[in-house]
C-alpha cells in the first residue's frame, strides 16, 4: 500500500534508503531545511543547500519513483545570530517558485531564546507575505512544552490560517493543545526521543486522526527511514482498519500538502 | 477511541518487550549506584519522580511524565548557550 513520509531529511540518507522506502510503498516525501549537525559559515552554504533540496535531491528520489518536495528556511539552531539569519532569509524568496518547494519550514524554536523567537517571527512574516504553507519544528525534550506554546502564540499574532500550518514533533503533552488551536499536528517516530510507533498508535487511539500525520524525520542521527511503514504495521496489528491507516499515512498528508498547489504523488 | 485489544491481548503482545525495558531501568539504576553516586545528577532525580508517577494508577501517565520532565517557565530565555537538550530540566544555575 502506498504511503507518504511528509518529513524526512534525505540529504543525510543513502540511496539504499530510497530503495528500501520505495519497496515499502513510499510514493512521495517532503524534506524540510534543517541543521546539518554543524553551523554553516556563510549564507552561501545555505544557497548551496537549497540548490541540493530543489535540484539534486528530487532527481535522486525520482530514480526510485518517489516524488520529492521540500521546505526552505533557516532552522532555529542556526538562528541565534540574528544578522546571519537575516542574510540567509533574504535568499529564500529566490527559491520559492521552484516546482518542488511547498513552503517555509522547518521553522520554530530550539532553546526558546529571544533571538530564536525573533527569527521565527520574521520567517512567519515571510510566509504571510509570500502566501506559503508553514512546517514548524518544536523543541526537543524538556524544551518542547514551553516552545510549542511560544510558537503557537507567535503564529496567533499573524494572519496565517492555522489550517495551513503543521506543528511537528508533537507528543502526549502537546498534541491536544495543537489540535484544539486549529493547527495540523505531526508525530515523529524516533527510537529514543519523540514518539515510538507504539506511542503514536496510542495517540491516534486517544485523539483520533483529524489533522494528524506521522513521519520518520529520518536524518543523520538515530532515526529510521522506514518508521512510517512500521507504524502502519503497528496499527494493523492492533486491529485498526486499512481506512484509518491510510488516513494517517496517506490521505492526511495529501490533504495538507495539496494546499500548496505543488504537491504530487504521481 | 478505546483500544481495540483486550487486556490479555495487550499483555500478550507487549509484556516481554516492557519486561526487558523494566530490567534495563533497574540495571541503569544499579549501574549508577556502583559509581561515585554523589551528588545525584538532576536527571536521575527527575527520573525517580517519574517512577513515582508510574505508580499513580491513573490514566495519563505518559503526559504527566513528559510534563514532569518539561521546563514549566513561559518566557523566552536571554540567549541559547547550547544547542542540545538534556531530557530533564537543569537546575537554574545551569540555564544559560
Amino acid at each position: 500500500m502506498a504511503y507518504i513520509d511528509p518529513h524526512i531529511h534525505m540529504v543525510s540518507r543513502t540511496t539504499d534508503d530510497y530503495q528500501r522506502m520505495a519497496q515499502a510503498g513510499c510514493v512521495a516525501i517532503t524534506e524540510p531545511a534543517f541543521w546539518a549537525g554543524f553551523d554553516r559559515s556563510s549564507a552561501q552554504g545555505f544557497f548551496d543547500y537549497y540548490r541540493q533540496l530543489t535540484d539534486t535531491e528530487p532527481k535522486r528520489a525520482a530514480t526510485y519513483g518517489i516524488n520529492h518536495h521540500c521546505w526552505l528556511c533557516i532552522n532555529p539552531k542556526e538562528a541565534e545570530d540574528v544578522g546571519f539569519a537575516r542574510e540567509v532569509i533574504s535568499i529564500i524568496p529566490g527559491f520559492l517558485d521552484c516546482e518542488n518547494v511547498l513552503g517555509i519550514g522547518e521553522i520554530g524554536l530550539n532553546k526558546n531564546s529571544k533571538n530564536e523567537l525573533i527569527i521565527l517571527e520574521e520567517q512567519l512574516s515571510l510566509a504571510e507575505r509570500m502566501n506559503q504553507l508553514v512546517l514548524v519544528h518544536t523543541p526537543h525534550l524538556e524544551d518542547k512544552l514551553k516552545g510549542t506554546n511560544l510558537i503557537m502564540d507567535a503564529i496567533d499574532n499573524t494572519s496565517l490560517d492555522p489550517n495551513r500550518v503543521l506543528i511537528d514533533h508533537v507528543e502526549e503533552h502537546t498534541v491536544r493543545a495543537v489540535l484544539d488551536r486549529g493547527f495540523w499536528a505531526g508525530m515523529t517516530l524516533y527510537p529514543d526521543s519523540k514518539c515510538t510507533p507504539q506511542r503514536a498508535a496510542d495517540i491516534i487511539e486517544m485523539h483520533g486522526t483529524e489533522r494528524l500525520w506521522i513521519n520518520s524525520a529520518g536524518d543523520w542521527g538515530p532515526s529510521d527511514p522506514l518508521a512510517v511503514p512500521k507504524c502502519r504495521l503497528e496499527l494493523a496489528s492492533r486491529g485498526h482498519s486499512e481506512s484509518l491507516i491510510n488516513t494517517i499515512s496517506y490521505d492526511n498528508p495529501l490533504s495538507f500538502l495539496s494546499q500548496s498547489g505543488k504537491f504530487s504523488v504521481k | 477511541m478505546a483500544s481495540k485489544l483486550t487486556q490479555k491481548e495487550i499483555v500478550d503482545k507487549y509484556f516481554l518487550e516492557h519486561r526487558a525495558k523494566l530490567l534495563d531501568i533497574a540495571a541503569f539504576l544499579d549501574r549508577i549506584d556502583r559509581s561515585d553516586a554523589t551528588p545525584i545528577d538532576f536527571r536521575v532525580k527527575a527520573f525517580m519522580k517519574c517512577i513515582d508517577e508510574l505508580q499513580s494508577g491513573k490514566q495519563g501517565r505518559t503526559q504527566r511524565i513528559l510534563e514532569l520532565l518539561s521546563d514549566q517557565s513561559t518566557e523566552p530565555i536571554e540567549s541559547a548557550g547550547t544547542k542540545g537538550a538534556s531530557g530533564a530540566v537543569p537546575p537554574l544555575d545551569e540555564f544559560s
